[in-house]
């Protein structure tokens, strides 16, 4: 049984001495770069991001009344450098719309760039305010068009007066999902199950700030490349708030 | 300049080409243990796949190393099982040198001594926990790599990623028994409802100064949550 065939980058020097090597030499040779590659990929993350990446932790959670979106506020180069502590991931793309990124920062931007001018036309069109699954939409066309090129997936959410408060996710191949909730980025991992536990429908403004709060500070605890500030923002009929929890302020755990 | 080649594990010694099956048939579980006043819980789920096969739907990761010390395996069943093999004699032979029963670090110190000493061979996740009259319950964690740490609780295998935020919140020191069956049965079926690699049924046992209580909570018993 095989797989598809794997590449490992090797020094000239070490491919060279390959080429020289023959019959048992050379199995050993093989065999050597296959544990060191075991240990080497052991070590990384298995997220499938390149280059310069928000390296998150992003949710949306519906509640009776609005729906609350939010994110830490770190973007990292690789594992190890914090390219930035202070980062906004939540975009507004309109009145009452928000999305968050996650995944390659240039790739996000630009979509996001790119839905916001197509959203505003079509209002404008349509002479009323945007339905949320307009927003989810023009990212979900823009995502599965170019999906050999972007490294990129979104939350959408916001309220709109058809369906009310909605919450929609576009995935790194484009499809489109509504959930009433949802969380992603690399942080997500570790809060799969504690959203899954804490999560109810129809929640309280006040409950869905904390389940939010609470859910972003255990996953920035685990992941390295989350942390910094939550910001939290809460979309309802009337108004748009943008809530900031320093870390100073951020629940502690038992081990804290 | 780029080496492509075809990896294969089995019969490598004969044949020159390899192919790799999958780097994720290894951490393929989920298991954990509590510490409580008076003894341990431990938990794991009970799935053994390779590949997207299962190959054990009703495995037991749960392996005795003493009277009232068991250890969790994660990671390669072959070398886990080997691993415990060795400890499970050294250890023995061990309490019979000393006449009285090993200290659970002990345990501990033998799966570190082998998991660290063969690291570039093994890909074993171990958790070793038990009662022992000088500390009481004690969890002990050895994952990939050989690092020995003592935890009050501790996760590990592939399906341990999603419910660190939940481990994290709800545990409090000082739980009771049932309170901590509770919580381990209520966090290996969260992981198992998200991981591929988990699944099955609940094993739980309770080590403590009586003995050793086992129980295995089947799928239709498994907590549910209000996921929509």
């Amino acid at each position: 049984m095989r797989l598809a065939n794997t590449s490992v980058a090797v020094s000239d020097e070490r491919a060279h001495t390959a080429q020289s090597l023959s019959g048992d030499a050379y199995a050993t040779f093989i065999h050597d770069l296959y544990v060191e590659f075991l240990i080497m990929d052991s070590h990384h993350s298995y997220s499938q991001v390149k280059g310069v990446s928000t390296g998150t932790t992003i949710l949306a959670v519906k509640f009776n009344g609005g729906v609350i979106i939010g994110s830490d506020s770190r973007a990292s180069m690789g594992e190890s450098y914090v390219s930035s502590k202070t980062i906004n991931k939540l975009i507004q793309v309109h009145d009452r719309i928000f999305c968050c990124i996650a995944g390659s920062l240039a790739d996000a931007q630009a979509v996001t760039k790119m839905a916001k001018f197509q959203l505003s036309f079509h209002s404008i069109q349509m002479e009323s305010p945007p339905l949320v699954k307009a927003a989810a939409s023009i990212m979900r066309e823009l995502c599965y068009n170019n999906k050999e090129e972007l490294q990129a997936g979104f939350i959408t959410a916001g309220w709109d007066r058809k369906k009310g408060p909605q919450i929609y996710v576009v995935s790194l191949g484009g499809m489109l999902l509504s959930q009433p909730y949802t969380i992603g980025g690399s942080g997500s991992t570790y809060i799969y199950g504690y959203v899954d536990a804490k999560f109810k429908p129809d929640m309280s403004l006040e409950e869905a700030t904390q389940f939010s709060t609470n859910a972003l500070a255990l996953a920035m605890g685990r992941d390295n490349v989350s942390g910094g500030v939550v910001h939290l923002v809460v979309i309802t009929e009337a108004e748009v708030k943008h809530v900031v929890v320093p870390g100073n302020k951020l629940p502690k755990f038992h081990d804290e | 300049m780029f080496i492509s080649q075809n990896f294969e594990m089995d019969s490598f010694s004969q044949n020159p080409e390899f192919t790799i099956h999958s780097f994720f048939t290894f951490l393929d579980t989920t298991i954990m243990a509590v510490e409580f006043e008076g003894g341990v819980v431990i938990g794991a789920d009970s799935r053994t796949t390779t590949g997207a096969y299962i190959a054990n739907r009703v495995t037991d990761k749960l392996t005795p190393i003493h009277e009232r010390i068991f250890c969790c395996r994660s990671g390669s069943a072959a070398d886990t099982q080997a691993i415990a093999d060795a400890v499970t004699y050294q250890l023995g032979f061990h309490s019979i040198e000393l006449d009285e029963a090993p200290l659970v670090q002990t345990a501990a110190s033998l799966f570190r001594e082998m998991c660290y000493r063969y690291r570039e061979e093994l890909m074993a996740g171990i958790i070793v926990a038990g009662w022992d009259p000088r500390r009481g319950g004690q969890v002990y964690t050895v994952p990939v790599g050989g690092m020995m740490t003592r935890q009050p609780v501790s996760v590990g295998g592939s399906g341990s990623s999603y419910i660190y935020g939940y481990v994290d919140s709800n545990y409090r020191a000082g739980m009771s028994k049932e309170e901590c069956l509770k919580f381990t049965a209520e966090a290996l079926t969260l992981a198992m409802e998200r991981d591929g690699s988990s699944g099955g049924v609940v094993r739980l046992a309770v080590i403590s100064e009586q003995g050793v209580e086992r129980q295995v909570i089947l799928g239709n018993q498994l907590p549910k949550f209000s996921t929509v």
